[in-house]
C-alpha cells in the first residue's frame, strides 16, 4: 500500500518530464499515473467502500432468505399457530406427527414422482428440440421464440390457461378427442378429477413450463461442441445414434447436469402448478410437499406443521444440488 | 488403397457468389502423397471436405477407387481424416479414441485390442493408451489422431493441416515422422497445407490452388522450377520469385539465381543492383534493393546469396541472372509463355 501511495506522484512527475521531452510519449505515460491513483484511492478506502458495496446483497439475503429460513426451522420445533399469542418449544413433536400423516407421505411420494418423471420427459424432449433447432432452417427464429414463450409467461397465468384446457366441460383436448372419435361424448375424461389423469396433467404442465428452459441450455451445450468432433465421428463410421449417445451426450454431461439441477429444483419446490390446477386433489392424489405445507401452515393456520413439512424439502434439495454439482464438476475435470 | 479422382468438382456456398471450388479435375496415383497447397480461402479445405463427404458438391463428381462416391456417406467412402484440431474425443481415453472407428464399423470385438495396440505401436504411443487427450502434448495428440485414422486400414488418408498446431521445432520432426509413416503404410494420402515448405518436402505431387481454381498440378520440382503462372511463381519460394515487367511479358527469376555477374560464366542478363537492405540468416544473405538504369530502373528485387561475400548497404553492384533461369509470363493472362529474346537496356 505504501508503494501505491508513492507511485502516483513520482509517476506523474515522470509523465510531465516525458511529455516535455517528446510528444509521442505523452499518451501512454499520461495514462499511467491516473490508473495508479485510482488504485491507491481504492486501496485506501477499500474496507469501507467494500462493505458499503456488499451491504445491499447481504441485507437482501439475510432479511429475505436467511431470516425466514431460520424462522421456519424455529417454527418447526414449536407449536406456533396463526392468531395464537403463545409459543412453546415442542421438540420433534411436529415431525413425528406429520411423518405419521398419510397425506404427508403421499405428498412426499408425489413430489418425487412428479420431479423424476417430469425431468425425464423434459430432458428427452429438450434434447430432441435442441437437435432440431441446431441447424439453420427457414423460420428457425420464429420456432425458437414460440418454444421459449412458456418460460417467459408467468407460471400462474400459464397454469390458469391449462386449467381451462383441462376443464371437465370446456376442455379443448376433450373436444378434439370427441371429434376424432377417441372418447365418448357422454363419459369424457375428467383430466383433473381422476387420480391418474390428474397426476399426468400436473406432470404435463410442469414439462410444458420447463422444456423451453432446458432446450435453451442444451442448445448452448450442443453449440459448444467443436463441429469437427461429430464430423470426425461420422468419418470414423458412427451413425446418428452412436454419435448422439457416445460422443455428443457424454460431452454435454456438465450442461445436462445444470439443466437437471435447475429443472429438479423448479419442479420440486413449485407451488403454483399444483395449487392452481388441483390443489392436491382428488384425495391427495396430486398433493406435493410445497402445496401440503401451504395448506397446513397458511390455510390451516398450523404454522408449526407447515414449517416442519417445508423443512423436509431442505435435505432433499441439498443432496440433489450436491450430486448434480459433483457430476458437473467431474465431467469437467475428466 | 485407392485412387482419388475429381471431375469438374464445384462448390458454391452462396448462390450468385463465386464458388469456393471451381471445376476442379484431378486424379491421384495409387499410394501417392498428394498435397493441396494454397493460401487461406483458396478452397483447399473445402475440396478435401468434399472428398471426405463432409460437404456435398454443387456440381461434379468424386471417384474413389474408380467408383462415384458423391452420394455415399463419409463412412461408406472408407476414408480416414485427421483434422487440424485433431478432433479427439475429449471424454474418451486414448485407447477408446483409437478403438472408436472399430466399434462404429462393427469390427468383431475380439480384434479390437490387437488392432488398437498395432496402431498405437506404429506411432509409438503404446504407453499413453490410458490417458485422456487433455493430458497429452500437441505432438502426442497428433499421433493419437493418426493412430485413430490408421486403425481401420482406410483406402485413403485425408490430412487437413495436421502440423499447423505444433510449434516450429516439433513440426519438423512430426513432418519427418509423417513421411516415414506414409512410406511404411503406402496408403494414398491427400494432405492440405498452406505451408509451401511442407508441400515441397512431403508431396509426391502438389496441387496449387488459388480462389478455388487449380493453378498447377505437378511435382514439387516442376512447380518450383517451372511455375505455370505468376501466382504459383510468387506463392512458392522464400523469398518469392522476382517479377519484372518488360514489354509484353513479365519476366521472373528466383532470388538464388540473381548473383554477382562475375560468378556467372554462361549466357546471362546483367543488371546494376543497388543494395538497400541486408538480412543475415546464418547460412545465407537476403539482399533487397533496386535495379538501376535500363528499362527496369527502380524495380525492387531480392537476391539470396551464400555467405562469403561482403555487401554494403547503398553500394551498387553488377548482378546477373543466367538466361536459362529466366521465366516468362504473359502480361495479361499472367500464364507461362515461351522464352524470348528481350531488350533490357
Amino acid at each position: 500500500m505504501g508503494v501505491n501511495q508513492v507511485t502516483p506522484q513520482s509517476g506523474q512527475s515522470q509523465a510531465e518530464n516525458a511529455s516535455a521531452l517528446s510528444a509521442t510519449a505523452e499518451k501512454p505515460s499520461g495514462l499511467k499515473p491516473k490508473r495508479s491513483k485510482l488504485k491507491s484511492a481504492g486501496a485506501a478506502t477499500s474496507p469501507l467502500l467494500g462493505t458499503a458495496m456488499f451491504a445491499p446483497a447481504v441485507t437482501y439475503i439475510v432479511l429475505l432468505i436467511g431470516f425466514p429460513f431460520v424462522m421456519a426451522l424455529f417454527y418447526a420445533f414449536s407449536d406456533a399457530r396463526i392468531g395464537s399469542n403463545e409459543l412453546h418449544f415442542v421438540g420433534f413433536e411436529n415431525f413425528r406427527s406429520i411423518l405419521q400423516s398419510p397425506s404427508f407421505r403421499k405428498a412426499l411420494e408425489n413430489s418425487i414422482i412428479f420431479t423424476v418423471v417430469a425431468q425425464i420427459v423434459v430432458l428427452v424432449s429438450a434434447n430432441i428440440l435442441s437437435i432440431a433447432l441446431e441447424k439453420p432452417f427457414r423460420g428457425r427464429g420464429a420456432v425458437r421464440f414460440l418454444i421459449l414463450l412458456p418460460w417467459v409467461a408467468p407460471v400462474s397465468l400459464g397454469t390458469i390457461g391449462w386449467k381451462w384446457i383441462l376443464d371437465s366441460i370446456y376442455s379443448v383436448i376433450t373436444w378434439v378427442l370427441i371429434w376424432l372419435g377417441f372418447v365418448s361424448k357422454f363419459s369424457p375424461p375428467m383430466w383433473l378429477g381422476e387420480e391418474k389423469l390428474a397426476m399426468a396433467s400436473v406432470i404435463l404442465v410442469h414439462c410444458w413450463r420447463l422444456i423451453p428452459f432446458s432446450t435453451v441450455i442444451l442448445l448452448a451445450g450442443r453449440t459448444a461442441i467443436p463441429k469437427e468432433i461429430p464430423e470426425a465421428a461420422s468419418i470414423d463410421g458412427a451413425g446418428f445414434w452412436r454419435t448422439l449417445f457416445q460422443i455428443n451426450l457424454p460431452m454435454m454431461i456438465p450442461i445436462l447436469g445444470v439443466a437437471t439441477l435447475f429443472g429438479t429444483i423448479f419442479t420440486f419446490t413449485d407451488l403454483a402448478v399444483v395449487n392452481i390446477l388441483t390443489n392436491g386433489g382428488p384425495y391427495d392424489s396430486t398433493q406435493t410437499l410445497p402445496n401440503y405445507a401451504f395448506n397446513q401452515g397458511i390455510q390451516g393456520s398450523d404454522l408449526a406443521a407447515g414449517a416442519a413439512i417445508s423443512a423436509f424439502l431442505v435435505p432433499v434439495l441439498v443432496v440433489i444440488a450436491y450430486l448434480m454439482l459433483r457430476v458437473a464438476h467431474r465431467a469437467e475435470v475428466a | 488403397m485407392a485412387v482419388v479422382e475429381t471431375r469438374n468438382l464445384t462448390k458454391v456456398f452462396k448462390q450468385g457468389e463465386l464458388g469456393a471450388v471451381n471445376e476442379v479435375s484431378l486424379e491421384s496415383r495409387e499410394g501417392e502423397f498428394l498435397v493441396f497447397l494454397g493460401p487461406s480461402g483458396s478452397g483447399k479445405t473445402t475440396l478435401l471436405r468434399m472428398i471426405a463427404g463432409l460437404e456435398s458438391p454443387t456440381a461434379g463428381e468424386i471417384l474413389i477407387g474408380g467408383k462415384v462416391v458423391n452420394e455415399l456417406t463419409p463412412r461408406e467412402r472408407r476414408i480416414a481424416m485427421v483434422f487440424q484440431s485433431y478432433a479427439l474425443y475429449p471424454h474418451l481415453t486414448v485407447y477408446n479414441n483409437i478403438c472408436f472407428p472399430l466399434k462404429a464399423q462393427n469390427v468383431p470385438k475380439k480384434l479390437h485390442k490387437e488392432k488398437v495396440e498395432w496402431a498405437a505401436s506404429l506411432l509409438g504411443i503404446g504407453h499413453l493408451l490410458q490417458r485422456k487427450p487433455r493430458e497429452l502434448s500437441g505432438g502426442e495428440r497428433q499421433r493419437v489422431a493418426l493412430a485413430r485414422a490408421i486403425v481401420r486400414e482406410p483406402s485413403v488418408f485425408l490430412l487437413d493441416e495436421p502440423l499447423s498446431n505444433l510449434d516450429a521445432k516439433l513440426r519438423l520432426s512430426a513432418r519427418e515422422e509423417l513421411e516415414r509413416f506414409h512410406r511404411r503404410v503406402g496408403t494414398t494420402t491427400i494432405y492440405v497445407t498452406h505451408d509451401q515448405v511442407e508441400a515441397m518436402a512431403m508431396g509426391d505431387r502438389i496441387v496449387v490452388l488459388n480462389k478455388g481454381v487449380v493453378r498447377q498440378f505437378a511435382s514439387p520440382k516442376e512447380v518450383y522450377d517451372d511455375p505455370a503462372d505468376t501466382f504459383v511463381a510468387t506463392f512458392l519460394g522464400s523469398p518469392p520469385m522476382n517479377l519484372v515487367e518488360n514489354g509484353e511479358v513479365i519476366v521472373g527469376f528466383r532470388p538464388e539465381h540473381f548473383r554477382l555477374a562475375s560468378t556467372i560464366q554462361e549466357q546471362k542478363v546483367t543488371f546494376k543492383f543497388r543494395v538497400e537492405n541486408v538480412e543475415y540468416l546464418g547460412a545465407e544473405f537476403i539482399l533487397s534493393g533496386i535495379l538501376l538504369g535500363g528499362k527496369l530502373d527502380g524495380k525492387k528485387v531480392v537476391a539470396r546469396l551464400l555467405l562469403g561475400q561482403e555487401f554494403q548497404i547503398g553500394e551498387t553492384y553488377e548482378f546477373a541472372v543466367p538466361e536459362r533461369h529466366l521465366k516468362f509470363f504473359d502480361r495479361t493472362t499472367e500464364k507461362k509463355t515461351e522464352a524470348r529474346a528481350l531488350a533490357w537496356a
